[in-house]
């Protein structure tokens, strides 16, 4: 029997939010029913404020999916898209006091419903087709290389058993194990060698050019470039200007109304935690 | 609020008088049988006893054929392991996809130390293909080993066929009867079956005991090396009071059993039939003749198992359920996968297995509380008709 904490009983025996809502603004669809876990998460946003007014859900799944899906429309109900797109895995089990281990992956079917709700919202198409570099790791659960990666990430995990939890990748004929354990310790070398630990905390000397261009790079590669990938959009690094950093999108990125935000939320915060507080973004359009 | 327990597959209420039978044992006959003394010697007869009310149960004659262990589990394993070091030159075994982890873990487990297992599928209702079981079996085949009863939907295999065909090719026959014992009557003599395991818990017995049948003719190596105890057959201090616990536990369902097996029949069906009538994209599991009377494997499409587990278990009902979120794996069961049910199925079966506790209000209250229950989470599924 499951260790669920009163929370989770709780919000599955009296869901909030369930159903769907006509017409809605956002739609985001994660899982299948062979999966075991499926998750439709509908949004309704208000176009002056981009708050969340409405949010609905419909799951098939254990107790703790169907918890996990009710807190989230709690959760983020008022919020704006933006703070919505902050909204993590780990923010859904804390809310319901704790998840087991073996249920992690109903938190992470949550944050992904919702991501894929957002990306939605900016204009990116329901359903993702696998593209480019991804590849099938878990055959039994059709999980990617790229979902194992960012939660790997995300959860800072280090064991396969732990990546089983989250994704549950592994969790069927096991016969994927050895790749995950490829994958973890291909994640783990990068990070040692790029020293992501000592570099959170932005450096407090005064860069030199060359520093300053070397590190925005490393930080459009490592914490910007795989976000807008997930939505199927790109960047590129056109030039920097002294604390000007310019940029252009490409991929779906391009036309997306929402690049206006992304440009100040995600790259210009990323670049002022990972490089230096006073840096500006710019983006360069492929027609100026 | 008391407990309509329907989860007897997994385990079963320890009948009030195998509790009494055990009460002596437990506080002031407290000897050990291997004693010189009166004390402890005269509880070796007992030990008897029961070893003959397990033979009878079984249509054994030679009650010195039964063999008692420590569960279902160590039958298995020694069974098995047992023949393997009886016959060292063979290194092949015969086993289904659709056994308890205690003989399919094993089975795994010694693929990795040098052994072949071939594991025999079964089709879309869980029977086993028996000219699939005889093409399998070649000069290096040194046990066969298939369960009589499914655990999981209660479908019975053709013991007397199986068995003929092991006889016939010279190879020895385990078979996992765990769930068949008590529940449906056989008789060994009239059988070419060499081992059978049984457990305790199935049968109204304390959990903890189990017993194995070795036959005379079949090659035994021990598998617990110890004491004398057991004929030399398992070391060990007996565990006495379970002992007679089994030996009345058997003595019961012999008494019995042929008009419980009815009821709960009639039971069974009852449910089955009516909530098949009552809720809509349900299906049972497995071939319905063939089949233990106290089981029902239902699987109720668009829902999952785990989350009509938990709103059964707030209405007090106890059942279990093959979906992946109910196994520490996150596999669905491996039962309903080798009989190739539908994965959407799979996700929401529940087994509701009976037992002569359960009566006709049992039965009610489960028809009364289920269909809301799978409506209600049909509600909230993206997943409709």
């Amino acid at each position: 029997m499951w260790d669920y904490t009163e929370k989770v009983i709780e919000h599955f025996r009296n869901p909030r939010n369930v159903g769907e809502i006509k017409n809605p603004d956002a739609v985001g669809e994660v899982g299948n029913i062979i999966c075991g876990d499926a998750l439709r998460l509908t949004l309704r946003i208000d176009k002056k404020t981009d708050k969340i007014i409405d949010a609905k859900f419909q799951t098939f799944g254990c107790a703790s999916a169907i918890a996990s899906s009710s807190v989230l429309t709690e959760m983020i109900k008022g919020m704006t898209v933006n703070q919505a797109s902050k909204v993590t895995n780990k923010d859904i089990a804390d809310y319901l006091g704790g998840l087991p281990n073996e249920k992690m992956h109903c938190s992470v079917m949550g944050m992904e419903a919702l991501r894929a709700a957002i990306g939605n919202h900016k204009g990116a198409p329901l359903k993702k087709e696998i593209v480019g570099q991804e590849k099938i790791v878990c055959k039994c659960f059709s999980v990617t290389d790229k979902k194992i990666i960012s939660t790997i990430k995300e959860n800072n995990l280090k064991t396969v058993e732990q990546v089983t939890n989250y994704t549950k990748a592994g969790g069927g004929c096991g016969k994927c194990k050895s790749e995950i354990e490829k994958l973890l310790k291909e994640f783990w070398e990068k990070e040692v060698t790029k020293g992501v630990y000592q570099k959170k905390e932005p450096p407090k000397k005064k860069l030199t050019n060359l520093q300053r261009i070397s590190l925005i790079q490393d930080t459009i590669e490592r914490e910007i470039r795989p976000q807008l990938k997930a939505d199927g959009g790109d960047i590129e690094l056109v030039d920097v200007d002294r604390n000007k950093v310019y940029v252009k999108f490409s991929g779906t990125c391009l036309g997306c109304p929402a690049t206006e935000v992304t440009l100040k939320a995600l790259i210009e915060s990323k670049l002022k935690e990972f490089v230096e507080e006073d840096i500006m973004v710019e983006e360069v359009k492929e027609w100026e | 609020m008391g407990v309509v327990y329907v989860d007897n597959n997994a385990t079963t209420k320890v009948a009030s008088e195998v509790f009494e039978a055990m009460k002596p044992y437990l506080t002031d006959e407290y000897g050990n049988p291997s004693s010189m003394h009166t004390f402890g010697g005269k509880i070796y007869r007992e030990i008897d006893r029961a070893r003959e009310k397990v033979a009878d149960l079984l249509g054994v004659s030679d009650s010195s054929e039964i063999i008692f262990t420590s569960c279902g589990t160590e039958s298995d394993n020694t069974a098995i392991m047992s023949t393997l070091r009886s016959y060292p030159g063979k290194k092949h075994i015969i086993t289904t996809k659709v056994e308890h982890p205690a003989v399919l873990n094993l089975c795994k487990f010694l693929e990795t130390i040098g052994y072949r297992v071939t594991y025999i599928g079964v089709d879309n209702e869980g029977m086993i293909d028996l000219s699939e079981l005889e093409s399998s079996i070649n000069q290096d085949t040194a046990i066969i080993s298939i369960m009589y009863a499914n655990n999981e939907t209660g479908v019975i295999f053709p013991l007397k066929e199986i068995a003929e065909i092991a006889k016939e090719e010279g190879v020895v026959f385990h078979t996992d009867a765990v769930q068949a014992v008590g529940k449906i009557p056989f008789k060994l003599s009239e059988l070419s079956v060499d081992l059978l395991s049984l457990s305790g818990h199935k049968l109204h017995a304390p959990k903890g005991i189990g017993a194995l049948y070795v036959g005379k003719e079949t090659r035994f190596t021990p598998f617990l090396i110890g004491g004398h105890q057991e004929y030399g057959r398992r070391g060990g201090t007996e565990n006495v009071a379970s002992i007679v616990g089994l030996g009345r536990a058997c003595q019961l369902a012999k008494e019995s059993i042929k008009e419980e097996r009815k009821r709960i029949e009639n039971l069974r069906d009852r449910l089955e039939n009516t909530l098949l009538q009552k809720i809509p994209n349900a299906r049972v599991n497995g071939n319905r003749e063939k089949r233990l009377p106290n089981t029902s494997n239902i699987g109720f499409e668009f829902v999952e198992g785990e989350a009509i587990l938990l709103m059964l278990d707030e209405k007090g009902i106890a059942a279990s359920s093959g979906s992946a979120c109910t196994s520490d794996s996150l596999a669905p069961s491996h039962v309903l996968k080798a009989m190739g049910v539908p994965l959407t199925f799979i996700q929401g079966s529940i087994r509701f297995s009976l037992s002569r506790y359960n009566n006709d209000s049992d039965i009610n209250y489960i028809i009364e509380h289920l269909p809301p229950i799978i409506r209600r989470l049909r509600e909230i599924s993206p997943y409709k008709e």
